[in-house]
């Protein structure tokens, strides 16, 4: 390839833009002539102002049912969606952070059914049913849960925009029993990229909450 | 100018927790991207797939066509930006030439070079769109490739910076002499917040933006001077900074783009960076080339020194920094000559990375040092005692405070470095090679221009302001701190606020200087605080009518009248005795240029591989720090700077490097995958340790920069150790297994 060629589209690419076209007019006309078959009046307005996208929009949504930090969620997302982008964008859940957005830094972490899942790698319309817990939901009220205090205590953070993705993976990390000694925290926590470089004091908070022996 | 300190060092409390922690471990600290703001927008950036040439066609029709997207913009289409076009762009950082005009015309610079910006409902439709921008290029043969082009050197400005102290050349005739080539690859800061901004028009002249910026105000400046708008008319918010290490220190040209999307849409536009557009937008540090001679005495006294530095910058900007410098004035040595050049590539700019310069420079020099003291058969440590400089020799003056040689011992006697078999390749643990190394870091102290305000209510509530940002140190925290020692009021009743452009000027973050300029305007403003309160007590507390304002001594939130101890009054009380629900006093605090003193901090790094002979894998075992940063402010901030300066250096010594393909110009290795940082598993315990005296005239908390000066040094003292382990120099970073089999 000369350096002055950009990649070829993998698809011809009129082809690929018909094709997407095509699909949305299909959607859109269907879904408008349903509409117009039961209530005409209303929806030919509705239509003049560009409810046609909406509903096409619409059926390319999927319903999901999720509970998060406790509570339920019927909500309809596109499949494209990440379980991270629904709870940033759509939620406000903004505590669970983008670091890369393709599952290689841990930023993202939450558990899925109490297990630490990468939120970026999971498309939201596959948590249907599931539970979800995010930083938000760890503590109990104004009560805050034993890794949040040991992270404050042993300053396992600096700027602490990696914090609650490391926070969420070090207590599954301690839930899996893999925090019996130092060397087995660093392993079990390094799938969570903290670039301030505070491992060292993240790895003596976890390893006091794992000594501890609370029920987390 | 001696000053009073406020810290009673041997009653200095235990160091108190963030106060931001418990806002960063729930989640509820709100960072650049994550600000609710109505009918927000999302911008993708396209950037250019060639890296030298100019835009033949742009195709945006698709992209518009995408459902939800509402503008698509390009240098066809873009709003102008009236500071692009009055001479220059005015979004600049302290670099030389021009810096990219984002969306201005159709010329190429770099590849990544943002070229069209799409604007959509949602993320995921941004992302789409913008996938269907199609572009042809006039493409033009590019230069990225330093090593190929290295013919093109030139000064930077055009003028030479040669430094010659005694006889350039004396090192060549010493002794004993070494001569090597050392090399340090494009590193890139990747905080873990990507670079985001939100930009909303409040009205055609009135802007506000959620920014990840390492200053506020130079952002608000940036912004005020590329639209033509005044001060009040752009707001600048930045609360929380996911990190930034230099790469927010400047406004970037995403920056503007998203300004530029939000005036076209009429919405408020959202641009969050892909970890990939970290590499080609926000800079990096730049690779360097660094020939370095060094003779001496059979005994160990150093009799020249010559430091030649190459690195790249852009076509379109200037960007240098000190690599040579501590070479000047880090050694007592007569002979002493830099040099240092830049080469102009078909790449982005590079910018300031922690410890700009010195990183890069110190590799080298404390490489040399170390390879000179094998050469002599001399302790690397003797020999850096027999050359201790005690004055700068570089401008013939003494240091504000100089502790190193405390550092030394301290960092000595605690990783045992006495010992160690000093023979190379003699040490073993559990069949790996083990080795020591140690290095010297410097940086440049100093104390500039900040303002702040502290307002006392009747409820007790101190808020102190500044415009300054926190990216990480902890700088919220070391402020309460200073003011609350200075005032003489409990931590837990003051507030500290910042990132918000619109408080009295705070400077930028950034070369270690925060704590020196920030906390010197909280300390005026305290002693201003106390000063009008005292005011306030003889005009309506009793007892203190006829008393006058030297008669008052301020003690743990109370007014005492000196010359009777009995009579005394509460902040609080004072306010009451005035009607008063609260006051409010404003302070500057001024740069010191002290031209009697050269102020600098210092570390020292000791450290010990293991390195498995088989594989070649070199494992930092252990690491101890010591810095001389005057005095500490707060232990346990402090030792997270150090510990986080030393993680990075095991990033820069044994994993970090930007790879360029040279035949696109383009990089192969720009996610976390293949730019390889340190994790847990690579950290080991690090010790980290404070001389702990303070400088007596940079500023009243003696307290000197500690950023930079955690990373300076620490690569050279991993290659040391990798030599004292395994007989073999590595001069070229990073240490990876290919260069040890």
């Amino acid at each position: 390839m000369q350096p002055d060629q950009q990649p070829p589209c993998p698809h011809e690419e009129n082809a690929c833009d018909h094709k997407h076209d095509d699909r949305r007019t299909f959607l859109k006309k269907s879904s408008f002539l349903a509409a117009v078959a039961l209530t005409p009046a209303p929806l030919i307005k509705a239509a003049e102002k560009k409810a046609d996208e909406k509903i096409a929009a619409y059926f390319e949504t999927v319903p999901v049912n999720l509970e998060i930090n406790g509570k339920q969620h019927s909500l309809k997302v596109e499949p494209r969606t990440t379980l991270l982008d629904l709870l940033r964008e759509q939620l406000d859940l903004t505590g669970t952070k983008k670091g890369c957005d393709w599952g290689q830094c841990g930023a993202c972490t939450v558990h899925v059914n109490g297990k630490r899942v990468l939120s970026c790698l999971s498309l939201a319309v596959m948590q249907d049913g599931k539970k979800i817990t995010t930083i938000e939901g760890l503590a109990s009220g104004e009560q805050l849960h034993p890794m949040q205090e040991a992270f404050i205590k042993y300053d396992g953070f600096q700027c602490g925009y990696c914090t609650p993705g490391q926070i969420m993976s070090a207590v599954a990390c301690v839930r899996e029993g893999h925090a019996h000694s130092e060397d087995q925290i660093r392993e079990y926590m390094s799938g969570n990229i903290c670039r301030c470089g505070a491992y060292r004091n993240i790895v003596d908070a976890i390893s006091e909450v794992n000594k501890g022996g609370q029920n987390i | 100018m001696e000053n009073e300190f406020f810290f009673n060092y041997d009653t200095m409390p235990d160091p108190m927790d963030r106060v931001d922690g418990k806002m960063k471990v729930t989640g509820a600290a709100k960072y650049a991207s994550e600000h609710p703001v109505e009918d927000v927008h999302y911008g993708v950036l396209v950037g250019s797939t060639i890296a030298r040439g100019v835009i033949k066609n742009i195709d945006t029709k698709a992209a518009e066509r995408a459902p939800g997207v509402i503008g698509v913009l390009t240098y066809l289409n873009s709003p102008k930006v009236p500071g692009y076009d009055a001479g220059g762009n005015p979004v600049k950082g302290r670099t030389t030439g021009q810096p990219l005009r984002v969306f201005y015309d159709e010329v190429i610079y770099f590849n990544g070079q943002p070229i069209a910006l799409v604007v959509a409902d949602t993320f995921e439709r941004a992302v789409h769109a913008a996938s269907l921008v199609r572009t042809q290029y006039d493409a033009e043969k590019h230069s990225t490739d330093i090593n190929a082009n290295l013919d093109k050197a030139v000064y930077p400005r055009g003028r030479s910076n040669d430094y010659t102290r005694g006889n350039a050349d004396a090192y060549k005739t010493a002794p004993v002499k070494i001569e090597a080539e050392y090399i340090v690859p494009v590193e890139v800061h990747l905080p873990m917040e990507l670079h985001s901004i939100i930009a909303k028009w409040d009205a055609e002249d009135k802007v506000t933006v959620y920014d990840k910026t390492q200053g506020v105000k130079s952002t608000q400046r940036s912004i005020m001077q590329a639209f033509k708008l005044p001060e009040q008319n752009v707001q600048v918010y930045a609360p929380f900074v996911g990190g930034g290490f230099g790469s927010a220190l400047r406004t970037w040209p995403h920056e503007i783009a998203a300004l530029l999307g939000a005036k076209k849409t009429g919405k408020p536009v959202k641009l969050v960076l892909g970890r990939d557009q970290m590499f080609t937008m926000v800079g990096y540090r730049p690779y360097t080339i660094q020939k370095f001679g060094i003779g001496a005495t059979a005994d160990g006294k150093i009799i020249g020194m010559s430091h030649e530095a190459i690195s790249q910058t852009s076509t379109y900007e200037e960007f240098t920094e000190g690599t040579v410098n501590m070479t000047r004035f880090l050694y007592d040595v007569p002979n002493v000559f830099t040099r240092y050049k830049i080469i102009p590539l078909d790449v982005s700019t590079p910018t300031w990375m922690r410890g700009p310069g010195e990183a890069t420079g110190s590799f080298a020099l404390e490489s040399a040092i170390d390879e000179l003291a094998y050469a002599l058969n001399m302790d690397p440590l003797e020999l850096r005692l027999k050359n201790y400089a005690e004055t700068d020799p570089e401008k013939n003056r003494p240091f504000s405070s100089k502790f190193l040689k405390d550092a030394y011992q301290l960092g000595a006697d605690k990783i045992g470095w006495y010992k160690r078999n000093r023979q190379p390749r003699s040490m073993q643990e559990n069949g790996w090679l083990a080795g020591y190394g140690m290095s010297t870091g410097t940086f440049s102290a100093s104390r500039g221009n900040a303002s702040a305000s502290a307002r006392l209510s009747a409820d007790g509530k101190l808020v102190i302001q500044s415009a300054v940002a926190d990216s990480g140190p902890g700088t919220a925290t070391v402020m309460t701190q200073i003011a609350s020692e200075t005032v003489g009021w409990p931590a837990n009743k003051i507030t500290f606020e910042l990132g918000d452009s619109s408080l009295p000027p705070g400077p930028t973050q950034g070369g270690s200087t925060t704590t020196s300029t920030e906390g010197s305007a909280v300390h005026a403003v305290s002693v201003a605080l106390q000063k009008k309160l005292g005011e306030l007590a003889i005009k309506a507390s009793p007892g203190f009518s006829n008393a006058k304002t030297e008669d008052l001594v301020f003690d743990n939130g109370k007014v005492i009248l000196s010359t009777n101890k009995t009579t005394t009054v509460s902040f609080t009380d004072i306010l009451k005795h005035n009607s008063l629900n609260q006051v409010e006093v404003t302070s500057d605090s001024k740069s010191l240029n002290d031209q009697k003193y050269s102020m600098y901090s210092f570390s020292v790094h000791f450290v010990k591989v293991l390195v498995n002979p088989l594989t070649g894998v070199v494992k930092v075992n252990r690491a101890v720090s010591v810095a001389d940063a005057g005095r500490i402010v707060n232990e346990k901030t402090a030792a997270s700077q150090i510990i986080g300066g030393v993680t990075g250096g095991i990033g820069m010594a044994l994993m970090e490097e930007g790879i360029l393909d040279n035949r696109y110009g383009r990089w192969i290795n720009n996610n976390f995958a293949d730019y390889h940082v340190p994790v847990s598993a690579d950290v080991p315990d690090i010790d980290s340790l404070f001389v702990n005296k303070p400088d007596p005239i940079i500023n009243p908390m003696g307290a000197k920069g500690m950023g930079e000066i955690a990373l300076i040094g620490f690569a050279a003292a991993v290659t040391n150790a990798v030599y004292h382990a395994t007989g073999k120099r590595i001069r070229s970073l990073p240490v990876t297994l290919d260069k040890l089999i």
